[in-house]
């Protein structure tokens, strides 16, 4: 699938992209509020531990958890302030965490950042530097990117991606990101290189941002083993394993791993961040966000502390236009409908959109006529029509049969369903249940 | 806050495409051929076009009500069953026919299966054929009347082109191409059947594999069981008359009783070709369309489960038993 010159794969959609509401608006910094919320959870894995406690002061950029085992991430003051409780509260997803409250005395005091020669580094110590500074990826699934940077076998890793896809409508902040910083991006994957020497770097962007793409290439100037690779324009394009088959043409399933393949993918935001811990010292304290939708009054893309509330961004941004029906934390296609935006921003909250009409409840499912948009536009080239059917009758059997574990969850099927079928939200439930038996064992 | 927000499982949004908004297209993709049908055969067709369609629809309409189940004549595909009925029958019948058709149709074929998206063929092509077995003298009564078609160049006999070629003689394709010539009200024109099919093609309602492998292995089955060696102008004859178009574009490329698998899909389209000509050739009447669909429908399940997809990157290495 590679005729029109521009690198893809096969199936996937084009949503209206909405971008144009934010993408025009730089990043702007935004002032944190009295409390904040520092969930324990906003990876993969094993929640971090509390070092903390009570009424202990901390700083700007302190470790206020550690990591809670190999698959875990250390969790960073985004301000300075006292540690008020811990508690369990609503995240985003819906799900519930612990999170330190730390409420802010306003001053800002920061630990000292210890800032770093990378090349003077092993890869050991970036390694270290980066599992410190609690870098996770920031693309969504928040997967500890020490974990990721840490294969079996990491000779036999050959390239290194960096997601700037974008994807998902409306959200602009990895554009920004590229545009407003790509030596930051630059050069987080330069460090990335310099814990796989034999790997060369790609960072990969869809066709619809051109002006990125130039912007990076400035930046990489005399850069041999980087390139910049342009993709067409399509959702899922972003998604890890249509993009390493895009960019590489090496295919990996479900059960796989990039690395088995010779790949690492890491997000726009997560090469940032990488570029900060190592080199300037800095943990993970902010990420880029973007808030839009027609709801919102005054989209735009923010640099949001961690541990804020989604309704103080929502504030700071310049407020809902009217009634909003629907928010959403995420993008529209995979993202997480929100019923209260008391939830606090993580390293994964990458959008806050907001839609004066929630067009999905305005639709009834009808019946299937078995048209088969569902099957073309599926990136893993399953049948969600059917694969729905078998989920929704309980029928785990005939489900693994049908390759039911390769759904990525992109929610292609759903949106293009001339019935209105509610496919990837069957699928994924059945996964989800099916993931969970094989956990207990 | 006041308002409750809506809370649902990705993804949030979704396409304009509707069940009725293809629908609408295929009706509209019909009509070209309809339209000719009518100006062939005069208003008599018209007439057994909108019985076979009105009964198709209150078939429906009835039949939900009863079952105290959601009324779903909305979504266009009673109207479509009925239209692709009614232009399968030849001007010739009396209009109780199409109503019975409509009603075998969309009540025993559609309905008692289950609704739409469960039958296991073609409502249309179920009521055709239930038609030509229970009524076959008037279901091949091509003749007309003077004042209903005056438009069909007349040949010698009240046969249709294929019928003809089958005795021995010869077609005129001009007319066969066109449409005024003998044969059931909607299939007579290839170039407005054409016209259709090509415009759901480029609206995206239909994908070109079935239909042009149906066409083309149809011709592959011309050329070497027809008995006429490589003779073109048989070709064309063979491709234009009788139903292939109207099947080709319009019945076989029917969602629900064709493959959803890509594979699948291509067997499928083959086999037709096959199927036609088999009972074009060996068999005993002229036509072979109808029951060369309405075969291969039966064999969607089984196309199906030997078509099924590996899953992306489930080639080689682990997992993929289907590859």
């Amino acid at each position: 699938m590679r005729k029109s010159g521009l690198r893809t794969f096969r199936g996937g959609v084009h949503p209206e992209d909405g971008k144009a509401l934010s993408a025009a608006r730089a990043l702007t910094p935004m002032e944190p509020g009295e409390l904040l919320f520092y969930s324990l959870s906003q990876h993969i894995g094993a929640p971090a531990r509390p070092t903390v406690a009570k009424g202990d002061h901390v700083l700007r950029g302190q470790k206020i958890a550690e990591a809670g085992g190999f698959v875990s991430a250390p969790v960073h003051a985004s301000v300075s302030g006292t540690v008020k409780e811990i508690k369990k509260m609503r995240m985003p997803a819906g799900n519930t965490a612990d999170c330190i409250v730390v409420e802010n005395d306003g001053a800002m005091r920061e630990t000292a950042f210890e800032p770093a020669d990378y090349t003077q580094l092993s890869g050991k110590e970036i390694l270290e530097r980066i599992s410190d500074a609690g870098v996770t990826g920031m693309g969504g699934a928040g997967f500890p990117t020490h974990v990721k940077l840490s294969p079996k076998e990491p000779e036999k890793i050959d390239y290194i991606l960096i997601n700037g896809a974008e994807c998902e409508p409306y959200l602009t902040s990895d554009y920004r990101r590229m545009l407003e910083n790509p030596e930051m991006v630059a050069e987080g994957l330069k460090i990335l290189l310099h814990i796989f020497p034999g790997a060369r770097g790609v960072i990969c962007v869809e066709d619809n941002k051109k002006d990125c793409a130039a912007a990076l290439e400035k930046a990489l100037k005399g850069c041999g083993n980087i390139r910049i690779q342009l993709l067409k324009t399509k959702y899922p394009q972003g998604a890890e394993r249509m993009l390493i088959y895009a960019v590489t043409g090496r295919k990996i399933n479900s059960s796989m791993l990039p690395a088995d393949v010779g790949c690492i993918v890491d997000n726009v935001e997560t090469a940032a961040a990488v570029y900060r811990a190592v080199a300037l010292g800095e943990p993970v304290m902010d990420r880029t966000m973007t808030v839009s939708g027609d709801g919102a009054a005054k989209p735009g893309n923010y640099i949001v502390p961690t541990g804020m509330l989604f309704r103080e961004v929502l504030e700071k941004a310049g407020g809902a236009k009217g009634e909003p029906e629907k928010m959403i934390a995420g993008g529209p296609m995979m993202g997480n409908a929100l019923f209260s935006l008391e939830v606090p921003v993580t390293k994964t909250s990458s959008a806050l959109l907001l839609f004066g009409k929630d067009p999905v409840s305005e639709q009834t499912p009808s019946a299937c006529i078995n048209c088969g948009r569902c099957m073309e536009a599926c990136p893993g080239q399953i049948l969600p029509a059917r694969l729905a059917v078998f989920a929704d009758h309980g029928d785990e059997e005939k489900f693994l049969k049908y390759h039911g574990m390769e759904c990525c969850e992109c929610g292609c099927c759903s949106f293009v369903c001339p019935a209105k079928r509610q496919l990837s939200q069957s699928i994924k439930s059945m996964r989800r249940l099916l993931l969970a038996k094989k956990k207990k064992g | 806050m006041e308002k409750l927000l809506h809370v649902s499982s990705s993804p949030h949004i979704r396409s304009r495409v509707k069940t009725s908004s293809i629908m609408f297209l295929v009706i509209l993709a019909l009509l070209p051929a309809a339209c000719v049908g009518i100006w062939v055969f005069g208003p008599y067709a018209a007439a057994v076009l909108a019985v076979s369609v009105a009964s198709a629809v209150m078939t429906e309409y009835i039949y939900e009500m009863l079952m105290r189940r959601p009324v779903t004549i909305k979504d266009g595909s009673a109207v479509v069953t009925g239209l692709l009925l009614g232009m399968n029958l030849p001007v010739s019948v009396p209009l109780w026919m199409p109503v019975i058709g409509s009603v075998f149709a969309v009540l025993v074929v559609k309905q008692l299966f289950g609704g739409l998206g469960q039958n296991f063929m073609n409502p249309a092509l179920a009521g055709r054929c239930f038609l030509l077995i229970s009524f076959s003298a008037r279901m091949t009564d091509f003749s007309v009347s003077s004042q209903t078609a005056a438009r069909i160049v007349d040949t010698v006999s009240g046969a249709t082109p294929l019928a003809e070629l089958k005795a021995g003689g010869s077609a005129d394709l001009l007319s066969m191409f066109l449409g005024n010539t003998r044969g059931t009200i909607g299939e007579t024109s290839a170039l407005a059947l054409l016209i259709g099919g090509i415009f759901l093609a480029v609206m995206g309602v239909i994908r070109l594999w079935i239909p042009l492998l149906y066409l083309g292995s149809f011709s592959a089955f011309v050329l070497i069981f027809g008995d006429h060696g490589f003779d073109l102008p048989f070709l064309a004859a063979e491709l234009l008359g009788g139903g292939l178009m109207l099947g080709a574009w319009f019945m076989a490329t029917d969602y629900v009783t064709s493959p959803i698998t890509r594979r699948g899909r291509i067997v499928y389209g083959i086999l037709l070709g096959i199927m036609t000509g088999l009972f074009r050739f060996f068999g005993g009447s002229a036509e072979g369309v109808s029951y060369a669909i309405i075969f291969c429908n039966l064999l969607v399940p089984l196309i199906e489960r030997l078509t099924l997809p590996g899953g992306f990157g489930c080639g080689k290495k682990k997992g993929g038993k289907n590859a």
